[in-house]
């Protein structure tokens, strides 16, 4: 661990950790009230922050499972981005019978439409997940080496293979009609979608915390990240949890997914492999295997984006690289280095 | 290096002196019958191609294959001999290729713009690997990954950003100094039948300097410092105990290797006479050397030449086999699909995934166990 300030916790606070690393934490609101005066008018300024916030949480959706994966398997996985790809694919599934209730003005069957797209992602993108543990990486355990070379192979094969099942050229996917356009309150400007994928994001990270640290089961996962051999002397089958961590990794990468490819309202199949540079940019800056770190590093890259690309157009191109430089400088690890690792 | 390691190395096996050849191979010979037979088949080939074919493909084919026998060597300086996986090697080519397309578009095309080019290429990728390598290379070697992945993209929008210098999407053209020009002739009369024109010119520049490039590489990972890398490979706390600094010898090796891309990246610029995005910063590229080098086998120079010359074949031929056997399962769901012609790299991907599982040191691995 770093030398940090490190505090006891009080029952209130939003992360319930025994320990929090503040710091990193005071970072996100100190960077938004800095860019401020920079922007300038209060109301532009609202407005960048909630889609800043917006695209952050989709990035924590699509990194969140890699970093889970990486935290308790040591399993780096290249081949991520194809389970964002396919999520966002296997969308079609639900879209194609249910067009009906895209268009309907009900925000509740909008909203159901877009709930089932997810429930259809993840239960693909899980399948899919648990052959790919089985095929691609189990034999690669332990070798971060192989496991970068093989999962850039699973991607290569898996992309091909989606273009070969749903064609090369790249499907257009609507948004559900009362998820389109904005809500204008005063002079903020706020798109519907990005306020949905605020929740959405809110509701995963806030389940995968009280999953972690509430529950038996994310007990296990913490003590299977410290020290697997002691978990699997005491009883507890360590491959099987390492297992369906991995099935949930790869269902959160289809979430995001899903929530990415509306928000683009395009599917290719190289679309998981440009975000994952977005992506292994933020899980870098979190700490490897971090949900809090990815969690705060995804609102920072993104806000940094979203106010330099007002600022100074011209330099948001490079703003995540500088991000991630300045917070390496700052804490090698990452913002929450995870212990042992 | 005062030391040699104290324990031995794999790839110090076959090590005989004295002769002129093994003098040339730094002493690193193939060590396997039908390896030799095949890689002189390739020199020979690559040499002779200009009197073998006639037409351009296939002598564009031949100085693409020169070209990414450097690219894919020096990316197995890395990932075969060192252990590291970069994602930014296009960056590096890249990085060459525009260095001499914006001097020779600029300050018109003579010798001096080439040298002129190269040399503010090579500054600036020495410069980019050492930074990365201290950025990266300080923590885990896995960070390393992610971070060039993450230049590197960083850098490709730059490129097709910058339009006024670089040209943006469109890429830059340009013209070759007058002796490279296929109107330029150095004898009157065609030898065999060859016209020896700017064109031929080119091509033997590219390829001697490929050849040179190559047995320069090999000199590298055959010298002391070749050893500590490997040592690296092996057993990095092992060789940090024994006293080598490794984060200092990880990033000398991505600065070798950055340097050597950057000239392949250089010459690819020369035989285009264009550099863009595609041809020499695109991701797909750095997915092309990756198949080449673990098909080819990672941790011998040597198989840099057999990955890159099957991949770049399989590139032009494989698809019109596909083609044939796409048609003659039309009318079977899926099936054709999976062998349409634009679906070669789900194959060849396969292949990568077994060639990483079965065969670790891919071809060459293979067949110099074969002989054993």
């Amino acid at each position: 661990m770093t030398g940090t300030t490190v505090e006891p916790s009080a029952p209130s606070e939003p992360l319930p950790r025994t320990r929090t690393d503040w710091l990193p934490l005071l970072l996100v609101p100190a960077l938004a009230l800095l860019a401020l005066p920079l922007v300038g008018s209060g109301s532009t300024w609202a407005t960048l922050t909630v889609a800043g916030l917006a695209m952050g949480m989709m990035i924590f959706l699509m990194a969140s499972g890699l970093t889970l994966v990486f935290g308790l398997m040591d399993i780096i996985n290249f081949g991520h981005g194809v389970f964002i790809s396919l999520g966002a694919y296997a969308s079609l599934l639900v879209l194609g019978p249910l067009a009906g209730w895209a268009q309907s003005d009900s925000v509740w069957l909008n909203l159901a439409l877009l709930l089932f797209c997810i429930l259809a992602a993840m239960g693909v993108t899980g399948t899919v997940g648990a052959v790919f543990e089985r095929i691609i990486v189990r034999p690669v355990y332990g070798s971060h080496l192989k496991q970068i070379l093989v999962t850039m192979g699973g991607l290569i094969v898996a992309e091909q293979a989606i273009h070969a099942i749903w064609g090369a050229s790249p499907i257009p996917i609507p948004l559900p009609a009362t998820l389109r356009g904005a809500l204008i309150i005063g002079d903020v400007v706020m798109e519907r979608y990005r306020l949905v994928a605020v929740g959405i994001g809110l509701v995963v990270f806030v389940g995968m915390q009280l999953l972690l640290n509430r529950t038996r089961i994310g007990l296990l996962i913490r003590a299977g990240v410290e020290n697997p051999e002691m978990v699997e002397a005491l009883g507890y089958r360590i491959r099987r949890l390492f297992v369906s961590v991995f099935v949930a990794g790869s269902a959160l990468a289809g979430l995001g997914g899903v929530m990415w490819a509306f928000y683009r309202q395009t599917l290719t199949a190289g679309m998981g492999m440009e975000v994952m540079v977005l992506v292994f940019i933020v899980i870098i800056i979190g700490g490897l295997g971090s949900v809090g770190g990815c969690f705060v590093g995804s609102v920072l890259v993104a806000l940094v984006a979203n106010y330099v690309g007002f600022i100074e157009p011209k330099l948001a191109l490079i703003s995540n690289i500088l991000v991630m430089a300045l917070v390496l400088i700052w804490r090698p690890q990452g913002l929450f280095p995870v212990a042992r690792r | 290096m005062s030391r040699s390691p104290a324990f031995p190395l794999s790839a110090d096996g076959g090590r005989t002196s004295g002769s002129l050849l093994a003098g040339f191979l730094s002493s690193d010979l193939p060590r396997s019958k039908v390896l030799t037979v095949i890689l002189l088949a390739i020199l020979l080939a690559l040499a002779a191609t200009p009197f073998l074919f006639s037409g351009s493909l296939p002598l564009s084919t031949a100085a693409k294959i020169c070209v990414f026998i450097v690219l894919v060597a020096s990316y197995d300086l890395l990932l075969g001999y060192t252990g590291i996986v970069s994602f930014a090697h296009t960056m590096f080519f890249g990085i060459g290729g525009y260095g001499v397309a914006i001097t020779l578009e600029r300050f018109g095309a003579t010798w001096i713009s080439i040298a002129t080019g190269l040399f503010v290429a090579l500054f600036l990728s020495a410069l980019l690997a050492i930074a990365i390598g201290l950025l990266s290379l300080r923590v885990r070697a896995i960070f390393f990954s992610m971070i060039t992945l993450a230049v590197a993209s960083a850098m490709a929008v730059l490129a097709s950003q910058l339009s006024t210098i670089t040209g943006g999407e469109d890429g830059l053209s340009f013209q070759l100094p007058v002796e490279l020009r296929p109107a330029f002739r150095l004898l009157p009369e065609p030898v065999l039948g060859v016209a020896i024109n700017g064109r031929l010119i080119a091509y033997y520049l590219l390829f001697f300097v490929a050849l040179l490039m190559f047995l320069l590489l090999l000199r590298i990972v055959n010298s002391p410092f070749g050893r500590v890398l490997q040592a690296i490979r092996e057993n990095e706390f092992r060789a940090e105990a024994l006293g080598y600094r490794v984060v200092a010898y990880r990033t000398m090796a991505s600065v070798v290797s950055a340097l050597a891309a950057t000239v392949a990246g250089a010459l690819m610029a020369l035989w285009l006479r264009y550099n863009g995005p595609d041809t020499t910063l695109s991701f797909s590229i750095m997915i092309d050397i990756l198949l080449m080098v673990v098909i080819g086998g990672m941790g011998t120079m040597y198989g840099s030449v057999i990955g890159a010359t099957l991949f770049l074949l399989a590139q032009s031929y494989l698809q019109v086999l596909m083609d044939a056997g796409s048609k003659t399962l039309a009318g079977i769901p899926v099936l054709p699909n999976l062998i349409h012609p634009d679906r070669w790299l789900l194959w060849l991907g396969a292949l990568f995934v077994i060639s990483v599982y079965a065969f670790p040191g891919g071809i060459v691995g293979r067949l110099r166990q074969a002989e054993q």
